[in-house]
């Protein structure tokens, strides 16, 4: 029945190669995430706000991120927008879809942890003459990234095996791209896919572990 | 805070002053007309029973509520005035609440340099100065590098304080700051209150503590549904009270 011979040597040898796609996918989850939180924290007031548009606006990015699969983000930022013209670079595309994808998400996440903060707090704040924005960004975002940290890590677990997606707007660099150049190559299909599960698998326990230590420096209150 | 500010600052009147002054919260009138005057250097002690307004009266005067009526007046400048710089007036006017809200992501000393460095604009070093010298004030001088959720309610209570005055405001509200408390923890709070006055500093201190209000304020104002009733010496609001409504509320607590 089974006729598939494994051979292990080459997709080993493939080894180098796969790292540095990993590295790749790292670095487009860490960016992918950097960009996300900025604009979580702005879609998360907006879904608070009074203001009409901004609340629409807020709103209208949450349902996508969230209610539509990632594919189609990825999708939308790469041939979406080149059918407006704006030919996105396959990585750009990826990162973008993946950022957009982020704050999606991270935006409920933090509306969360900004309820859970009283009001006093601002209050305390305003009192010793500091300004809405100053009481928000000293007193109140320390305090929500406290209690959003450990969805926050689930989420950048959730960006780095998005960055998978990249293939399927072209990108080759990342390990996901790597991976299936090299498989179009040889045909060792499950050789060198099972690998680069291995890699992704490490490289995430490698962010919740190294973000459990963060915590743990972090947050000594 | 030297009286250096911008022009129209109506000469060289420094008191706090309520004209007429209603609040309300939706259909609710929480305060039905108070006037009153603080002037510097007096420490006036309002009284009176839960709902009364008294807390309510504090927000006001340094903005944290709107008015619907009337006017109060820091310095001659009207607080609830369109165009009033309510983040530089509220830096002379501390105020401390019944819970304490204590920055619970900052040590100690962190919760006093904190305003000091970002609204006063003073430098790590100045603003280090001065939260270490109003903490060793307050008697807090042990606790520079702990977290507040590692004090007992007295001692946040008094890092609040210290916090407050570390922007050396000219006007000092106590909001019902012992009520929180654990009696045993009163105490060391009070103290620290009734130091402050004998350094002179105007306060406005709305308190359940009868018997402290009568050792240190210059003046009691009894609160009722809104209005203040009576207000005076302390020998004569709670000594020898003429309405019927502050005998009631002082035979009930005391």
């Amino acid at each position: 029945m089974l006729n598939y011979t494994f051979h292990w040597r080459p997709a080993l040898n493939a080894l180098p190669d796969m790292l540095g796609g990993a590295l790749v996918s790292l670095q487009i989850a860490v960016l992918s995430m950097v960009i996300g939180v900025v604009f979580a924290v702005f879609l998360a007031l907006g879904r608070q706000s009074n203001n009409k548009l901004f609340y629409g606006f807020s709103t209208g990015w949450v349902e996508l991120a969230r209610n539509t699969p990632a594919l189609f983000q990825v999708y939308m930022t790469y041939f979406g927008l080149g059918s407006f013209g704006i030919q996105l670079d396959s990585y750009v595309a990826l990162l973008a879809g993946i950022a957009f994808n982020n704050a999606g998400y991270l935006a409920e996440t933090f509306r969360g942890g900004l309820r859970a903060i009283p009001h006093t707090q601002t209050r305390a704040a305003r009192s010793l003459g500091m300004s809405a924005p100053q009481a928000f960004r000293l007193i109140v975002l320390p305090q929500m990234f406290r209690i959003v940290f450990y969805p926050m890590t689930n989420q950048m677990v959730w960006a780095l095996l998005m960055t998978s997606l990249g293939v399927t707007v072209g990108l080759n660099t990342d390990l996901t791209g790597v991976t299936q150049d090299l498989n179009v190559r040889t045909f060792r299909t499950f050789e060198y896919f099972a690998i680069a599960a291995i890699i992704y698998y490490l490289l995430a326990k490698f962010i919740t572990l190294s973000s459990r230590l963060f915590a743990w420096r972090l947050f000594r209150y | 805070m030297h009286g250096s500010g911008h022009g129209s600052k109506s000469g060289g009147v420094k008191m706090i002053e309520l004209k007429d002054v209603r609040k309300s919260f939706g259909s609710l009138e929480v305060l039905k007309g108070v006037s009153l005057t603080v002037q510097k250097g007096e420490v006036l002690s309002v009284i009176g029973g839960s709902g009364s307004g008294k807390s309510t009266m504090l927000m006001c005067i340094n903005g944290l509520e709107p008015i619907q009526g009337g006017q109060i007046l820091v310095d001659g400048i009207d607080v609830h005035a369109r165009g009033t710089d309510l983040n530089k007036l509220r830096q002379k006017i501390g105020i401390v609440f019944q819970q304490w809200n204590a920055f619970p992501h900052l040590t100690v000393l962190e919760n006093v340099m904190l305003a000091p460095r970002k609204v006063l604009g003073k430098s790590k070093r100045e603003a280090e100065e001065i939260a270490v010298k109003q903490l060793t004030h307050v008697g807090l001088g042990e606790k520079l590098k702990v977290y507040p959720s590692k004090l007992s309610g007295g001692q946040q209570q008094r890092m609040a304080i210290a916090r407050a005055l570390a922007m050396s405001p000219d006007y000092m509200l106590f909001d019902e700051v012992t009520s929180a408390l654990d009696p045993q923890l009163v105490g060391e709070v009070l103290d620290t209150l009734k130091m402050l006055s004998e350094e002179g500093m105007t306060m406005i201190l709305v308190t359940h503590e009868i018997r402290f209000a009568r050792d240190v304020s210059d003046r009691v104002a009894f609160f009722h549904k809104g209005l203040i009733h009576e207000i005076g010496a302390p020998e004569q609001v709670i000594g020898n009270p003429q309405k019927p409504e502050t005998i009631d509320f002082l035979k009930s607590v005391l």
